[in-house]
């Protein structure tokens, strides 16, 4: 292993190239555009056997990478914001179609006003388009979990496309350490794709049949047990990829919950300096932690609970918005996993970094103390907040 | 077919691929006729131009002549209309 | 150039599928399946060919054969088409296998023409066969950039005040021939020969190559549907519909046709031009279109002459 500085794109880059893609089909868009930029010169440089496919748009980018996956072959692509949006409906049909693509996601925020900056706005729209959606923190996890992704995807149980997502700019611009792996060590971790079915003219099929109101339900509840079987493979994969990395990964990762009274749950970077935060506060003997996930679809509702089901207050972080809901895509997320439990922790939303606006330290340092509060008081003042937003 | 005969999601293929080639062969298209051709075998000169024309495949080719597949015949009357024998006839369907 | 009985009998494309009666896709796709020269896979766009011969469990093909979306069989197909010499180049797939991408005019002219022009000037190997109904027929005869002006159809209904589409049909084989590709032609199912020569060549050529092949509609177009192949044998013989190909940067008339009937008996045949004649007999329209299809004739001859 060794260390190279790279950014959080030049790292997805990188474990892509590793990981022996027959496809890439994408097309560029801020912040994503280090990735695609990276690969073509691999491809330029005869390091990679793979067939670049430069499209005109992202829905062609996904629509050339189902087709290249539907051959049996190991498909890669990124995008961000407006083209994430523009392959929307690309999207369902991937996972529709079972096809085990994984997708690098430079998390932007969506139009209008245009905006090149990081938020979760864009993948947040799409949630429920039947992805496996992992959230990184840094350039280290956004190159481990692209490994993993392949993994996951193509596992038997699972079939299913998977979004690695990393903050535009933040995580996707910003060069750090990353410790990379052998080439070997990752062909031997990965393998070849071995595809359920594929088209083969020694064997024909028809794949994207119309499917009426006699069977359509049926192959939506399939993928329902597939993303059931996610976090079960997901852990499986985790455990072998520690025995060749030395790092540990799960659906989520916890700082001071043990004792914590109050909590903050978040996605992505923002994590890194909430734990700043609460070690900060925990050296003054403030019982707090935080409870980031990676894992987000699917939703690791029992994990959350055991983390969180103790804490008498938390504040969930939302990089996005979802107008018109009581809560953020996140929050909401957290509140239905907790809402059987007898006794829950109050709750509420802090909604922060819209368009890439920066969060402080000291905007998570108030949240803490605020959900603090409520955790003394048993009241909610705000149940949700616009950290950083000027009135 | 039933229900039952449809199959639930634990049993169907993944991703509802379709895993038998020409399976619509199961699905008899000639009960939508009206009308069906009828071939006069005699003026028949096997020029084929029924067969290439057929939308359904429904024309048979034989040594001799062309016959009429009635499982799958639609009736739309391409062949008669277009042989250059009038060697085939479209009568109403009985029912 | 063929003789019918040397075509296989084997069909690829089976019975059983729900096309309408007298559907020239059905005829169509028949007519494509015999000139395949070896392991195929169809990348089919959403329509009409699309969604009546794959209602699951059914499936008329025998061949693989996929369906993603409306907008994007050419940029499927140039996954497909990419996949495959990756995979080879990896030594995990041995044989060549030809790639046709099949879409409705409305998957081509309109919502897929840009997956078209960028699959074109990406240079893959692949032929692409446009299902030319004129309109989108499967969702109810909307129009689309390939429906002819002065017809009726839903979204250019024939009214008080405009009688029918008041746009031109667009020139799909000037804009591939734009694109640089190696081959582009028109054809007519009611001339099987011509059409199966060039599906052959379509796939041959290595490179991208289209083909616009005239598809009559009984229901879209409101004829019997006993007349499907007269209508698309009218549509040559009247020079509205001319049969010519592009190759290698030359064009080529393949039918001449030296006395033209007037596009009137064309339009006359049709219910979809039915108000061009009643209650009014619209002579400005129609000589309009007459005017059209001479100048187009001359135009292609003009082309063809170069």
């Amino acid at each position: 292993m060794t260390v190279e500085g790279m950014t959080g794109d030049e790292a997805v880059a990188h474990a892509a190239k590793q990981s022996n893609v027959d496809i890439v089909a994408a097309y560029p868009i801020t912040p994503q555009t280090i990735i695609v930029e990276r690969f073509s010169k691999y491809v330029a440089d005869g390091e990679v056997h793979t067939g670049y496919v430069c499209v005109e748009s992202e829905h062609s980018a996904l629509s050339a990478c189902v087709g290249a996956s539907l051959t049996g072959a190991r498909v890669f692509t990124a995008s961000s914001s407006q083209g994430l949006a523009l392959m929307h409906e690309m999207l369902y049909i991937a996972s529709g179609l079972r096809c085990p693509i994984v997708m690098g996601v430079a998390n932007r925020a969506l139009s209008a006003p245009i905006n090149i900056h990081g938020d979760h706005s864009d993948m947040m729209g799409s949630r429920d388009s039947g992805w496996v959606q992992i959230y990184v923190e840094n350039a280290q996890e956004a190159y481990d979990w692209t490994i993993q992704a392949f993994k996951i995807a193509e596992d038997k149980d699972v079939q299913l496309p998977v979004s690695v997502n990393l903050d535009g700019f933040i995580i996707t611009h910003c060069m750090e350490g990353v410790d990379v792996l052998e080439d070997e060590a990752v062909n031997k971790f990965l393998q070849t794709r071995k595809p359920i079915f594929k088209l083969d003219p020694k064997n024909p099929i028809t794949v994207g049949a119309l499917c009426f109101t006699d069977y359509y339900y049926e192959f939506k509840r399939q993928q329902v047990e597939a993303m059931c079987h996610v976090q079960g493979v997901l852990e499986k994969v985790c455990k072998g990829y520690k025995g060749v990395s030395g790092r540990n990964y799960g659906v989520l990762e916890t700082y001071g919950m043990e004792d914590a009274q109050a909590a903050v749950v978040c996605l992505g970077s923002t994590a890194g300096t909430a734990r700043e935060v609460a070690r900060k506060l925990r050296a003054k003997g403030k019982k707090v932690g935080v409870v980031k996930l990676w894992l987000y679809r699917p939703f690791p509702a029992e994990e959350i609970t055991a983390a969180l089901g103790h804490v008498k207050a938390l504040a969930v972080l939302d990089r996005a918005i979802s107008f018109g809901a009581s809560y953020g895509a996140l929050c909401s997320d957290v509140i239905s996993a907790l809402h059987t439990l007898k006794e829950k922790p109050h709750i509420f939303n802090a909604v922060y970094g819209l368009g890439g606006r920066d969060i402080q330290p000291s905007d998570i340092e108030f949240v803490f103390n605020e959900a603090l509060e409520t955790a003394k008081t048993g009241i909610v003042k705000e149940p949700t907040m616009f950290l950083g937003v000027r009135e | 077919m039933t229900s039952n005969e449809k199959g639930g999601w634990k049993t169907l293929p993944m991703g509802a691929v379709v895993l038998e080639p020409g399976s619509s062969l199961k699905y008899k298209t000639g009960d939508w006729r009206a009308f069906k051709p009828l071939v006069e075998k005699e003026k028949c000169v096997n020029c084929l131009l029924c067969w290439i024309y057929c939308p359904d495949s429904a024309i048979i080719r034989t040594e001799k002549w062309v016959e009429v597949n009635y499982d799958y015949c639609k009736g739309c009357g391409i062949c008669a209309h277009e042989c250059p024998k009038e060697a085939i006839k479209m009568v109403e369907e009985q029912k | 150039m063929v003789v019918l009985k040397e075509l296989a009998t084997e069909e690829l494309f089976a019975s059983g599928h729900r096309l309408c009666a007298g559907c020239g896709e059905g005829t169509i796709n028949r007519m494509t399946m015999k000139a395949l020269r070896g392991p195929t896979v169809i990348v089919a766009a959403t329509g009409c060919n699309e969604v009546a011969t794959t209602i699951y469990p059914y499936t008329s093909w025998r061949l693989p054969w996929v369906h993603v979306a409306f907008e994007n069989a050419a940029a499927v197909a140039s996954g497909i088409v990419e996949a495959y010499k990756a995979m080879a180049r990896r030594g995990a797939w041995k044989e060549h296998v030809d790639v046709i991408a099949m879409a409705g005019d409305g998957g081509t002219y309109d919502i897929g023409i840009q997956a078209l022009s960028g699959a074109l000037e990406r240079g893959h190997d692949f032929l692409y066969i446009c299902l030319d109904n004129e309109a989108y027929m499967n969702t109810g005869i909307q129009r689309s950039g390939s429906t002819p002006h002065g017809a009726d159809t839903t979204t250019s209904p024939a009214g008080s005040v405009i009688p029918g589409k008041p746009e031109w049909k667009k020139d799909l084989i000037g804009i591939c021939a734009a694109h640089g590709i190696e081959y582009a032609a028109t054809a007519s199912p009611a001339y099987w020969n011509d059409y199966v020569t060039k599906v052959r060549k379509g796939i041959e050529v290595s490179g991208p190559a289209v083909i616009d092949v005239l598809s009559p509609c009984p229901l879209g177009w409101r004829h019997d549907s006993a007349k499907s192949i007269e209508m698309v044998r009218l549509a040559v013989e009247t020079r509205y519909f001319p049969i010519y190909e592009f190759e290698r940067g030359k064009y080529k008339l393949n039918l001449n046709i030296s006395k033209p009937k007037p596009v009137e008996e064309f339009l006359k045949a049709q219910g979809r031009f039915a108000h061009l004649f009643k209650p009014t007999y619209r002579k400005d329209v129609i000589d309009e279109i007459q005017q059209n299809v001479d100048t187009n004739w001359n135009r292609i001859l003009k082309l063809c002459a170069n």
